[in-house]
């Protein structure tokens, strides 16, 4: 994303523009827009003409729309971005309140204006998105027999492309024969799928995760047909497929293949190989069950009101599904906790919930703390907030 | 939820069930080796049959498929087959076939309602059954089925002719022999495999001269100590690696027990293979390598996890073979210590001490296996050999009465004639052919075409049995390994939040997990720690904890990513990492 051009105030007043240029930004702008900001960017509107005649006739205007934000959608598949809104400004195409929905587009610039004005969190995913530092994407193919998940791997999200199921005969006296031929006619099918989704004239490393031999199995059939069909871009990419190690072909195991040597090699200091490290010495902690890791909203926010995530160590782990709240004051509150921490000198992570660390933090409610000193029974005496202590499982997230 | 589940898993594209092709695309399955092998076989089966046996080419072949290629099996299935069906005298007709097969056998006096009426009771909601929610779904898949078969009657393949057999009271008559599974567990190369092989051989169910053509070709390949091995581990995968990737089912017999082996594997890797196979066992064999420092590091590793699987997935007997006594001389210190620490660790996993054996044995000598070891080499052991110790397990109970339950273990083309066929344990319940079964989640129906009990062919089937079912009316696209097949008129539930009761051997905090109950494992979330428990008495001790420790019972809430087919109660595995973190009752 580029930063066009940018006039905030010390109030937090003014607005920003910003110039999409790849899938990613879209994913950033989904974490910056919310309801009741002022978003301007073009437009595709339909209207409809009469004639003298009276016959009505109705084409498209590319128009620059202003919008009061009423709804986010994101497609992450897709990567495209649906805003929703009523309109703020009257031009010769539209009228003040009608709706419209804007689908934000790459390489054109849009311009937002907060509701609530420019908080340190918004601030911070203009900082990571305008980031000019780019790091190549990595697809990997997180499969056991029978199943395949196609993925790509971002610095922000982990984005499942496509999922192959498919049967293969197990192994039966005498019939070895049959399981031997449904897993080459899988691999066959995930390779094709595979080289649908993965352009190889832009080479990158391709990881094969699995339990076993599969992946194994999978990387010399690849270079097998390579070699058999002559297809130079497959041939040209042979080093590029890695074998990597993963427990089973469910996409969760992902969170393993980042963790791999393989992977870490090369993405050592990635915001999300960090992470992932964070969320592995939280675990670590919190199984130690010596009151110095704690999750959940009200666990968190008590430490943090007791200065225990501070200076020394204090760790704030918080998800960036948290700041898309639907509520004013949800969001707020998760922003001046931010706040505190880091005026107490703790560090502060926000959690991408689109990459694997992030799920794990989103199981555990969205919010984590690393304790500068233990503290005991932060859960105890609240037995009557049932359901703010409830983590919420993001099964949208599940899938992905 | 669609029944076009796998179509709607895919994300945009078209769908990538690729082995739906390979049922349509005419392609019989075999190799340019079966084919001659066939069309050698049907002329020595000819040959041995002379030509007062009218049989069609179609007919020999399906049997050698069956038996595959033994002329001498083939000849004496097809010889019985006709002595017991044929009307004496009378010239048989040609187009007769196993599944249609209705003239010739006495007809079974019908005392249940046909599989129709029972559908149709399915419908109505009638016949007692408080049709639950799928059912509903189903029985309207099956009125959409029969009435399509109503309105034109005579287009299609007619569908299978249920005899209206009295399956449990045929059973009762039967008196067949107990029929027991067992699953052999333990670390990776403890010798599981060779053990089983090895005794295969001795009992005479695999001849000396295959285990010297797997000796010839694994020494080929440099693995000439894993001939008896072979005779389990079948895919090239496993030959050229040396190692098992999944379960292995073989039978063997004794006088008092129809066995049937489930080699699993040891590598942790396959551990839901593993899991698939320990679900169908009755009882285990933990083999353990007595060699040094072998037994101490499998104890650390799958040892370990297997003993604790098989023991949370209701296994209660368990006969420890202390394999490869022959590498420490037979050493009774040895044997005495492996005896002491397993026992121990076994009880705390809980087993009760008078359901845990001990047999001091080698896979690879054979000693104490099926036949005792020669006098003076073990002089500190009487007691019973393998199989003889195999020999002393009880007859299960089965739930003969239950509605029909049978989790898929396999889809493959079960031979010319059957281009869909599953295979699997019944669980609960029984069949018969003919009958229309259910499976979910897909909630698609199916009819029972013809069906293996134990490889044999067989007109009904009950629960405990190994069967193979040949289908027909379904597309393929609607099986998985995992699902569940059920009777139309009760199905099992397709459920994604699961209240778990569950006994942690690690710590647990909402996670992402992987469910397992025997061939079904699907990803799902831990969502909330509803309380640890009091082991003994269930009482709660702590409400919404923030992490249970290992060794506590505690109930949680587990989210699933899909539906799947699951009932209470049912025992479940968790799995994080490839670690099993806990293991539990569906509530
Ligand atoms: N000396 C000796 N070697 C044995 C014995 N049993 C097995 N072995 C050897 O141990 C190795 C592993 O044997 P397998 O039977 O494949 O072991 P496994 O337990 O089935 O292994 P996985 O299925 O891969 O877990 C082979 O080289 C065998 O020859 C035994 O009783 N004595
Ligand atoms: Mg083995």
């Amino acid at each position: 994303m580029r930063l066009i051009k940018q006039n905030i105030e010390r109030d937090g007043s003014g607005s920003v523009t910003l110039y999409p240029e790849e899938p990613e930004d879209m994913w950033h702008a989904y974490n910056l827009i919310r309801p009741n900001d002022l978003l301007r960017a073009s437009a595709l509107r339909r209207v409809t003409t009469e004639s003298s005649t009276g016959s009505t006739a109705s084409h498209r205007v590319q128009t620059t729309l202003s919008i009061r934000v009423t709804g986010i959608d994101f497609d992450p598949q897709a990567g495209q971005l649906h805003v929703a809104g009523r309109i703020a400004e009257e031009n010769k195409y539209v009228k003040i309140g009608q709706y419209h929905t804007l689908d934000l587009e790459l390489q054109r610039n849009f311009t937002l204006e907060k509701g609530e004005g420019w908080d340190s969190v918004a601030l911070d995913v203009i900082r990571e998105a305008i980031d000019p530092q780019k790091r190549a994407d990595i697809a990997a193919v997180v499969m056991q027999e029978g199943l395949a998940n196609i993925c790509l791997i971002t610095e922000h999200q982990t984005i499942l492309r496509q999922r192959i199921e498919s049967n293969i005969p197990r192994k039966r006296q005498g019939r070895s024969g049959d399981h031997d031929k449904g897993l080459t006619k899988f691999f066959e099918t995930t390779l094709e799928t595979l080289l649908r989704h993965v352009d190889l004239s832009a080479p990158k490393p391709i990881l094969l995760a699995s339990p076993g031999f599969t992946a194994a199995s999978f990387q010399k059939y690849i270079i097998d047909t390579a070699t058999s069909t002559g297809d130079k871009a497959l041939l040209a990419n042979k080093s590029n497929f890695l074998v990597v190690h993963s427990s089973s072909g469910h996409l969760h195991s992902l969170n393993e293949v980042l963790k791999s040597p393989e992977v870490l090699a090369r993405l050592k200091d990635t915001k999300y190989a960090r992470e992932t490290r964070l969320m592995d010495d939280f675990f670590t902690l919190l199984r130690k069950d010596d009151g110095r890791a704690w999750y959940g909203p009200n666990e968190v926010s008590k430490a943090v009101d007791k200065s225990a995530v501070g200076r020394g160590g204090g760790i704030l782990l918080i998800s960036n599904s948290l700041f898309r709240s639907q509520s004013v004051s949800e969001r707020r509150r998760w922003v001046s906790l931010v706040d505190r921490v880091n005026e107490e000198g703790g560090e502060v992570r926000i959690l991408s919930s689109q990459h694997e660390s992030g799920k794990r933090l989103e199981a555990l409610g969205g919010i984590a703390a690393i304790l500068t000193f233990p503290l005991e029974d932060l859960d105890e005496e609240e037995e009557a907030e049932d359901t703010e202590d409830t983590p919420n499982a993001d099964m949208g997230n599940l899938q992905i | 939820m669609s029944r076009h589940r796998i179509k709607n898993v895919d994300l945009d594209e078209d769908d990538f069930y690729d082995s739906g092709e390979d049922y349509d695309d005419g392609d019989d399955g075999l190799t340019v080796e079966d084919r001659e092998q066939l069309s050698r076989g049907t002329k020595q089966v000819r040959d041995v049959l002379g030509p007062d046996i009218a049989i069609t080419d179609q007919e020999i072949q399906e049997t050698l498929w069956h038996y595959y290629y033994d002329v001498g099996k083939s000849v004496t299935w097809i010889l019985n087959q006709r002595a017991s069906s044929q009307p004496k005298g009378s010239k048989k007709s040609k187009k007769e076939t196993k599944a249609t097969d209705t003239v010739a056998t006495p007809t079974k006096k019908a005392e249940g309602p046909s599989p129709d009426d029972l559908v149709t009771a399915a419908q109505s909601g009638k016949g007692g059954n408080k049709a639950s929610k799928p059912s509903t779904k189903q029985a309207s898949t099956e009125k959409e089925k029969n009435e399509k078969s109503a309105v034109a009657p005579a287009v299609e393949v007619p569908k299978p002719k249920s005899k209206n057999i009295n399956v449990l009271a045929e059973y009762e008559k039967s008196k067949r022999k107990n029929a027991a599974n067992f699953v052999v567990i333990g670390h990776v190369d403890a010798g599981k495999s060779t053990l089983m092989g090895r005794l295969l051989l001795d009992l005479k169910v695999v001849d000396q001269r295959t285990i010297d053509r797997f000796r010839k070709e694994a020494e080929r390949v440099g693995k000439s100590s894993f001939a008896f091995a072979w005779v389990l581990d079948q895919t090239s995968e496993e030959r050229t690696r040396g190692v098992t990737i999944d379960i292995a089912t073989n039978k063997f017999e004794t006088e008092k027990t129809n066995f049937t082996i489930l080699d699993a594997p040891g590598h942790r890797d396959f551990i839901p293979n593993m899991i698939a196979g320990a679900s169908q066992a009755d009882f285990a064999v933990l083999v353990v390598d007595a060699s040094t420092g072998s037994f101490e590091s499998g104890l650390k590793g799958q040892t370990k996890e297997h003993a604790l699987l098989v023991r949370s997935m209701g296994v209660q007997r368990i006969i420890v073979a202390v394999n490869k006594l022959d590498t420490v001389g037979w050493s009774h210190e040895r044997f005495q210590e492996i005896e002491q620490q397993a026992s121990s660790f076994l009880t705390s996993a809980g087993f009760q001490p008078k359901n845990i054996s001990f047999v001091p044995c080698s896979g690879l000598t054979g000693d104490n296996i099926a036949h005792r070891a020669p006098d003076g080499l073990v002089p500190w052991y009487e007691g019973p050999t393998l199989v003889d110790e195999l020999d002393k397990s009880e007859p299960a109970s089965r739930a003969l009465e239950k509605p029909l339950r049978l989790t898929i273990g396999d889809i493959f083309r079960g031979g010319i004639q059957n281009p869909l066929s599953i295979s699997g344990r019944l669980d609960a319940g029984h069949l018969q052919i003919g009958d229309p079964i259910v499976a979910m989640p897909s909630g698609e129906t199916a009819y029972v075409k013809a069906l293996d009990v134990d490889e044999e062919p067989a007109e009904w089937a009950v629960a405990g049995q190994n069967v193979v079912l040949h289908l027909s009316d379904i597309d393929p696209i609607h099986l998985r390994t995992g699902d569940v097949v059920c009777s139309p008129t009760s199905p099992i539930k397709n459920i994604s939040t699961l209240t778990i009761k569950l006994l942690a051997f690690d710590h647990i905090t909402p996670m992402h997990i992987d469910v397992h109950r025997g061939r079904l494992h699907t990803p799902g979330q831990i969502t909330q720690l509803v309380a640890t428990l009091d082991k003994s008495t269930g009482q709660v001790l702590k409400k919404k904890p923030k992490l249970v420790q290992p060794g506590s019972v505690a109930r949680v809430v587990v989210q699933l990513a899909n539906p799947v087919p699951l009932e209470a109660p049912s025992r479940i595995v968790l799995r994080s990492n490839g670690e099993t973190v806990a293991a539990g009752l569906l509530e």
